[in-house]
């Protein structure tokens, strides 16, 4: 019994930490409608810099007020980056604020790597809070007790910021109603500056406050960003109370989860969070949204089929593409199959995201199911090379008929985290279940049929399901279905009002893109010969969404270069440079503030207007078609 | 008006958020051909009784016919295919698609061709698409992206989208708001003349009294969630309530009462 | 001029909404805006304080151009807005609603203060501590204009004072906008009640269709049946 109750106590002392990061996200999303992916780094940056100023000063008083300016010293690092990066986006699409936010994460980790070193810091104890005391038998760590109590207090204080300071008050006012508190002569921007660096703050005194408990590395940010995600998206976006209740409910949940089912501990959270959100879409505590943000900003040119012209071109690029071998290396040649299977994932994610306008944060999980599933009936049953690439996808297919119909339910931010949280169900699985996966280790020894196991002639093979994935996915688009699609994203009013079923469309759409995702997985399986859980993971989520930015969200081919480009420049960074994440962050941050509309979009851009006169060939036609009007 | 005639017949429609009574028991009927215009104060539930007609909204009580068949509680793609069009009050079109397309997508759904994954939906129905362009006079744009358009074209288009599955009866949302003056007549005597000749019923809400008085056959008046008035233009002109309610003498508004207690 | 407008055009995406709207509105001076629903009066109250994203023309406030300036600086300036929707803070209580919208004194403007505008409506300050949720129609109007006060500005927009009020709340309205004007505030309101605005009133402008088409005083209203009935009254 008393063992039980100790399990209790300390899930309460976890939650402490989660519900500081989580009540700092769900604040500055109450008033600048952000959901800050960055909250996680600002967590980790506080545990580093708190390991680094206790390590200088001494005594109980060097601990303490260490703890404290390191949350502080964080907090000014937030109100740079509100007054730099935020106040560029807070009117884009939630999106792109997301990856920007994103962006900042990669950068931090590798920034942090470069200052502290990649190895796990230990450090110091709490001075007088260092013992265990008895509890029947159990030992219970007394800085525990701290942590225990200043959930609650933190609630407190926070309760009587936001009701007994005019500062509290203004910002319950924007939170409601922006533009009516600016009538009233309030200036927004330095109260959403100060918000967030309230946010920041509470993150990293949340960091601060594990480095007793816990060792600090470079990997803190991600863990435990799924989680407050979790928290917010249970307890409510925008309600502290909600991210209280949430924090200590998942918090005991992974206490008692890993007791009782040891395997799936993980999932049991990311569980409890769907079904959530599937009876109260807005969370325990939070408040239905007002009508969903449209997309504004990215003036949108209709969509055309590509003229005859542009057929050759693509034939004749693929011919090209196809003589790689002739000059190419072997390591060339993997690269680029590697490029190709890519291409069709970030394809796939397209037609999710631009033709259907569900902007998945977890689209890895299909590319993830169809690579497993391939090793599964590859090591397992001993399928033949054909059967597998044929059969394997079937897994990732029957992963977005289950998830795709709970995720299709919502829209927005709201879609995005119950993505993002399916995506990490799956890599749980493949991470915890290792009888069946092998875990961490993963599934090695898928290897192609003899056929293909050149690199010349996997290529080739990689490179026509890609060619015929693409013009699939083309032909989709074009389709009536396509357009139905587009239908529901562009206006879910005049869909609904001429007869379309969004949901169901939006379903077909999420099964259509996750099995196209699983077809690239599985082909990842064999060109690497093995599977691993981050074959599902975040990273690889994000990849594709910034793939498909990079060529541009608004167009019809820009996932293809997007692709191409992303690929060939993270396989070249990853070789060249050490700070690859630093890199490919700033040039997450750099895309979305500067060049939204991504490389296709920019080019198309530049041709209407006239800039580019080479190119304008092309589109003379369409000017004088509207010239004749 | 016999009940067999009647196109939409509303009985007892009622709703309420939250305790209080946005629409309480309104009851009416439309005939096919027939152009009826439904008025009143802001706020006084024309939205939320429109959003009921066509299922965008569940009422809480009552009945919605058409043509007999109980459309109750419908979600809007259904009552949809029943053969009721839609105009929204602030135009929903589809800004990604070029005018023609926009059009086409409802033909594709009026076809049930919407999970047909293979043919090429800018060659579908192209014609029939141009067609109904230019019964509302914007074929010259059939190219154009649609979010390009002025607001007057744009209303337009709406009204092309709202034809295409054949309608039998046109709900439209204040149809002429945020149009130039003389827009707003021509696209209100285009879709009298429309209706007249395909037999379509309409219904619409409006505040621009030019167009109501012009155009409508037959005036409902809410207020505060109940019908006060219902007749021809000229009764419900006429109706001292309405009078003092919505057209112009408000709620103090009354000569001999007022004018000495006032100051 | 307390405020001049020349020339101003808003637009609603591709709705052209206002056309080339002139007013002015004098130091200690009730101006009326009547026009019916729709006819684009809520879009000049929106387009004065910056809430239409595009607008164009010359916005003059006590001798500063406004017209590009920021909403908060407007509000900053002394230009009060009540909005037609009210706009009520329904999770904050009354006394948090109006601390919203204190700012500090300035001159040539009347001062108020919390109990002073408990005194102008008597209703509020009974419920002090209430949600502005949970407050009927009328008192969340008598709040909102409150809460404007709180920030001590010299020239109040009123969008629809009288909208949906029953007679005698209307009628506490005229008086309370009657003791405003009494302590020197400017103001500019929108009516469709021409009887109200009567009451209250120096003068009138009419909006219709997004065009002004009549200014003048109420006496010059009232020798015009033409134009009153075919803009106000049918």
């Amino acid at each position: 019994m008393s063992f039980y109750v100790v399990q209790f106590l300390s899930g309460l002392a976890s939650a402490a930490a989660l519900f500081l990061v989580a009540s700092g996200l769900s604040i500055i999303f109450g008033v600048t409608r952000i959901v800050n992916f960055a909250h996680g780094a600002f967590y980790m940056l506080g545990a580093y810099v708190a390991f680094s100023l206790t390590e200088r000063l001494s005594g109980a008083l060097g601990f303490w007020g260490g703890i404290v300016s390191a949350a502080v010293i964080v907090a000014l690092i937030g109100v740079l980056v509100e007054m730099l990066l935020l106040r560029r986006i807070y009117r884009s699409p939630e999106l792109f604020q997301l990856l920007a936010t994103f962006g900042l994460t990669l950068m931090v980790e590798d920034l942090a790597v470069l200052i502290w070193g990649p190895d796990d810091l230990l450090g110091r104890r709490a001075p007088g809070l260092r013992g265990a005391f008895d509890f029947f038998g159990q030992a219970i760590p007394t800085y525990d007790v701290l942590l225990r109590v200043l959930g609650p207090v933190v609630l407190g204080a926070l309760w009587l910021l936001f009701h007994r300071t005019r500062w509290g008050v203004l910002v319950r006012a924007a939170t409601q109603d922006r533009d009516m508190v600016a009538a009233l002569g309030v200036n927004q921007k330095w109260l959403f500056t100060s918000v967030f660096a309230l946010g920041v703050f509470l993150a990293a005194l949340g960091g601060a406050l594990q480095i007793p408990r816990d060792a600090v590395n470079h990997t803190m940010d991600l863990r435990i960003i799924v989680d407050v995600f979790v928290v917010v998206v249970i307890g409510g976006l925008g309600s502290i109370t909600g991210a209280f209740v949430a924090a200590v409910l998942v918090s005991e949940l992974n206490a008692f989860g890993i007791l009782i089912f040891p395997k799936i501990s993980i999932i049991l959270v990311f569980l409890v969070m769907a079904v959530v959100l599937i009876v109260r879409p807005w969370g325990l505590f939070g408040k239905p949204e007002a009508a969903a943000r449209q997309t504004p900003g990215l003036a949108v040119q209709p969509w055309r089929p590509l003229s005859a012209q542009a057929r050759l071109a693509f034939v004749g690029v693929l011919i090209l593409a196809a003589a790689l071998p002739l000059l190419g290396s072997n390591y060339a040649l993997i690269v680029g199959a590697e490029i190709a299977i890519f291409v069709i994932f970030a394809v796939s994610l397209h037609f999710l995201m631009s033709v259907g306008g569900m902007a998945s944060f977890g689209h890895a999980a299909y590319f993830g199911l169809g690579a497993y599933g391939v090793a599964f009936l590859a090591k397992l049953a001993g399928l033949p090379m054909v059967a597998c690439l044929l059969l394997g996808p079937l897994l990732g297919l029957f992963g977005a008929i289950v998830f795709g119909w709970f995720a299709v339910q919502l829209s927005g931010v709201y879609f995005a985290m119950l993505t993002l949280a399916f995506a990490q169900i799956v890599w749980s699985i493949a991470f915890q279940w290792v009888d069946v996966t092998g875990g961490d280790n993963g599934i090695l020894g898928v290897w192609p049929a003899a056929l293909v196991a050149t690199p010349a002639r996997f290529y080739w093979l990689a490179l026509a399901i890609t060619a015929l994935s693409v013009v699939v996915m083309r032909v989709l688009v074009f389709s009536p279905f396509g357009y139905a699609l587009r239908a529901t994203r562009d206006s879910g009013l005049r869909s609904e009002a001429v007869g379309i079923n969004s949901k169901r469309i939006q379903w077909a759409a999420f099964v259509i893109a996750g099995t196209f995702a699983a077809l690239a997985g599985a082909l990842f399986a064999y060109l690497k010969g093995s599977v691993f859980p981050d074959n599902a993971g975040i990273a690889l989520s994000v990849d594709s969404l910034v793939m498909v930015l990079l060529g541009g969200v608004e167009t019809v081919s820009g996932a293809v270069v997007g692709a191409i480009v992303y690929k060939a420049l993270s396989i070249w960074l990853v070789s060249y440079t050490e700070l690859s994440k630093l890199v490919m962050g700033a040039v997450i941050v750099v895309l979305v503030v500067m060049f939204p509309k991504g490389i296709v979009g920019t080019f198309d851009g530049l041709i209407r207007s006239g800039k580019l006169s080479f190119f304008k060939r092309g589109s003379q036609r369409a000017t004088q078609a509207e010239g004749a009007e | 008006m016999s009940e067999a005639a009647a196109l939409l017949a509303v009985d007892g429609l009622t709703k309420s958020y939250g305790g209080v009574h946005a629409v309480r028991g309104v009851s009416f009927k439309l005939t096919a051909g027939e152009i009826l215009a439904l008025i009143g104060p802001n706020g006084a539930g024309k939205s939320t009784c429109f959003d009921m007609l066509n299922g965008q909204r569940k009422p809480d009580r009552g009945r919605v016919q058409l043509l007999g068949q109980d459309i109750t509680g419908q979600p809007p793609r259904r009552v949809w295919r029943l053969g009721v069009g839609r105009t929204f009050q602030i135009t929903a079109t589809f800004p990604t698609m070029t005018v023609r397309e926009n059009v086409q997508v409802a033909l594709v759904s009026y076809a049930s061709q919407i999970f047909n994954l293979w043919r090429s939906t800018p060659d579908f129905q192209r014609d029939e698409a141009d067609r109904l362009l230019a019964l509302v006079g914007v074929e010259g744009y059939a190219e154009r992206p649609c979010g390009e358009l002025a607001y007057g074209d744009l209303k337009r288009l709406e009204l092309a989208i709202a034809l295409a599955n054949q309608p039998k009866l046109l709900l439209m949302d204040e149809p002429t708001a945020g149009m130039a003056p003389r827009d707003r007549i021509e696209l209100m005597r285009l879709t009298a003349r429309i209706a007249r000749e395909q037999s379509i019923g309409v219904l619409f809400t409006e505040h621009d009294m030019d167009v109501v008085f012009e155009h409508a056959d037959r005036i409902l008046v809410l207020n505060r969630g109940t019908l006060i008035a219902e007749g021809s233009p000229e009764d419900v002109r006429r109706d001292p309530q309405v009078r003092a309610i919505y057209l112009g003498e408000g709620l103090v508004y009354d000569a001999r009462h007022q004018e000495g207690a006032g100051a | 001029m307390k405020l001049s407008v020349s020339a101003l055009n808003s637009y609603y995406g591709p709705a052209h909404i206002l056309f080339d709207v002139d007013l002015e509105v004098g130091a200690g001076e009730v101006v009326a805006l009547l026009g019916r629903n729709g006819a684009g009066k809520s879009t000049t109250f929106r387009s004065l304080v910056g809430l239409v994203a595009h607008r164009e023309g010359k916005i003059v406030f006590e001798g500063h151009d406004i017209s590009k300036a920021p909403t908060h600086a407007i509000g900053r300036a002394g230009l009060g807005y009540v909005p037609e929707e009210r706009r009520i803070f329904t999770d904050l209580t009354v006394e948090e609603n109006l601390e919203v919208g204190r700012q500090p004194a300035r001159t040539g403007a009347p001062q108020w203060s919390r109990e002073k505008l408990f005194a102008l409506f008597p209703n509020l300050a009974e419920m002090r501590n209430r949600a502005g949720g949970r407050m009927s129609g009328g008192e969340q109007q008598m709040l909102t204009i409150a809460r404007t006060l709180m920030g001590n500005p010299s020239l109040v927009l009123l969008d629809e004072p009288s909208e949906g009020l029953s007679p005698k709340i209307v009628e506490q309205m005229a008086h309370a906008i009657l003791t405003m004007k009494k302590e020197g505030l400017s103001i500019l309101l929108s009516e469709q009640n021409l009887h109200f605005a009567r009451l209250i009133s120096d003068r009138s402008y009419i909006i219709e269709r997004g065009r002004i088409c009549f200014s003048g005083t109420m006496a010059d209203l009232d020798a015009r049946p033409d134009i009153r009935d075919a803009h106000l009254a049918m």
